[in-house]
């Protein structure tokens, strides 16, 4: 008897649980108030920026970013639309910036004539930007920041 | 004497022809003594008409889109390819048919082109392209066709919609605008020169100039 009415109490506590879980709209940041089980309205997608001005690097190692639009560019195993302007032989005419030495290496250090195959494929590292709003902040510290500061590796 | 008798056919076929051709060519130059000049005059009219406006409504209904794409090498291959490209789909609605690029405008040309595009008929019923792999192998082959034809004619097609005196570099990227004002309208190079592969996809452009 006791077992029963502690079942019974049970499943109205669970009830009335989800009932509130149910009623609640939950909100956060990135979704917005679309319930869990519902795909929202897409943002509108950002222009590129297209000023093809270089952006500085923010350590030295980092891949640059593409300051132009590169829609429709086909890089595939037939053309690379990439490398029309920043091929080695291609940049006299195009005034582009060469594609980095790094690239004509293979990986046994090996330089190469042309662009090894295995840094053909551009944007696996190098993407072009958008103006957005990001929805999640960047606590990133560039690395004159890093060096700048008194004790290597200080306090942020 | 049997061995003689197709030849004297023969003859006689050609002399037959022959006389044929002399009494229509009386009957051409002498005047008609059944039909009224007026009748003449407005039956030739209105032939006229017929097969002048017959001749262009043909030549119009083969240089549409739905004509185009109505076999399947071009539905299923380059048209399919064209949808996804600014041509098809862009901000302001404007947008170009298989025959605003492919089809001289110019009439005499667009003859020419179309007499050209008659051996495109001959491999549709023949089957050159059968399968999306027979066109990958005759993609580079039909490109070059397309690209030597814009060098020619100093990519007129391009230039029907996008007038060099009409484009305004201010209003682009300036990427955009130091490469035209440079190579387009010093005349160095044409449309087609860097504009490949921007209504299709591309073949394998090893050994193409400027490409890897």
């Amino acid at each position: 008897m006791i077992r029963k009415s502690a079942i019974v109490l049970l499943v109205a506590a669970i009830a009335a649980g989800t009932g509130a879980l149910a009623a609640e709209t939950l909100t956060d940041n990135l979704r917005g108030a679309t319930p869990l089980n519902d795909e929202g309205p897409a943002p509108p997608m950002t222009s590129m920026r297209n000023t093809s001005e270089r952006e500085v690097r923010n350590y030295p190692e980092q891949p640059p970013v593409i300051p132009h639009s590169i829609d429709g560019y086909q890089i595939d195993l037939n053309s690379n639309k990439c490398l029309t302007c920043h091929a080695r032989a291609r940049t006299g005419e195009s005034q582009a910036p060469m594609v980095s030495i790094t690239h004509f290496m293979d990986r046994d250090g090996q330089f190469l004539a042309s662009v090894s195959p295995r840094r053909f494929f551009c944007t696996e590292c190098h993407v072009p930007q958008n103006a957005t709003n990001p929805p999640v902040s960047n606590d990133f510290v560039d690395i004159d920041t890093m060096l700048s500061r008194k004790t290597p590796g200080g306090p942020r | 004497m049997s061995a003689s008798d197709p030849e004297a056919q023969k003859l006689s076929f050609w002399r037959r022809a022959w006389s044929f051709l002399v009494e229509l060519w009386g009957v051409l130059i002498s005047p008609s003594s059944v039909f009224g000049l007026g009748v003449l005059v407005l039956a030739g009219f209105v032939a006229g008409i017929i097969f002048w406006g017959g001749f262009n409504a043909a030549l119009e209904l083969t240089n549409t889109e739905k004509f185009c794409t109505g076999c399947h090498e071009m539905r299923d291959n380059v048209f399919a390819e064209l949808k996804s490209t600014i041509h098809f789909s862009n901000r302001s609605g404007v947008r170009a048919t298989c025959p605003d690029c492919h089809v001289p405008h110019n009439w005499t040309d667009k003859i020419a082109r179309k007499m050209q595009a008659s051996n495109e008929v001959w491999g549709h019923l023949f089957g050159f392209i059968d399968t999306r792999e027979e066109f990958l192998d005759k993609r580079l082959e039909l490109a070059i066709h397309e690209w030597a034809r814009f060098k020619a004619n100093d990519s007129l097609e391009c230039r029907n919609c996008h007038s060099a005196d009409s484009m305004d570099i201010t209003k682009q990227s300036p990427r955009a605008a130091v490469a035209h004002q440079r190579f387009l309208f010093s005349g160095e190079k044409t449309c087609i020169d860097c504009h490949k592969g921007i209504a299709h996809r591309l073949p394998d452009m090893s050994g193409v100039p400027g490409w890897q």
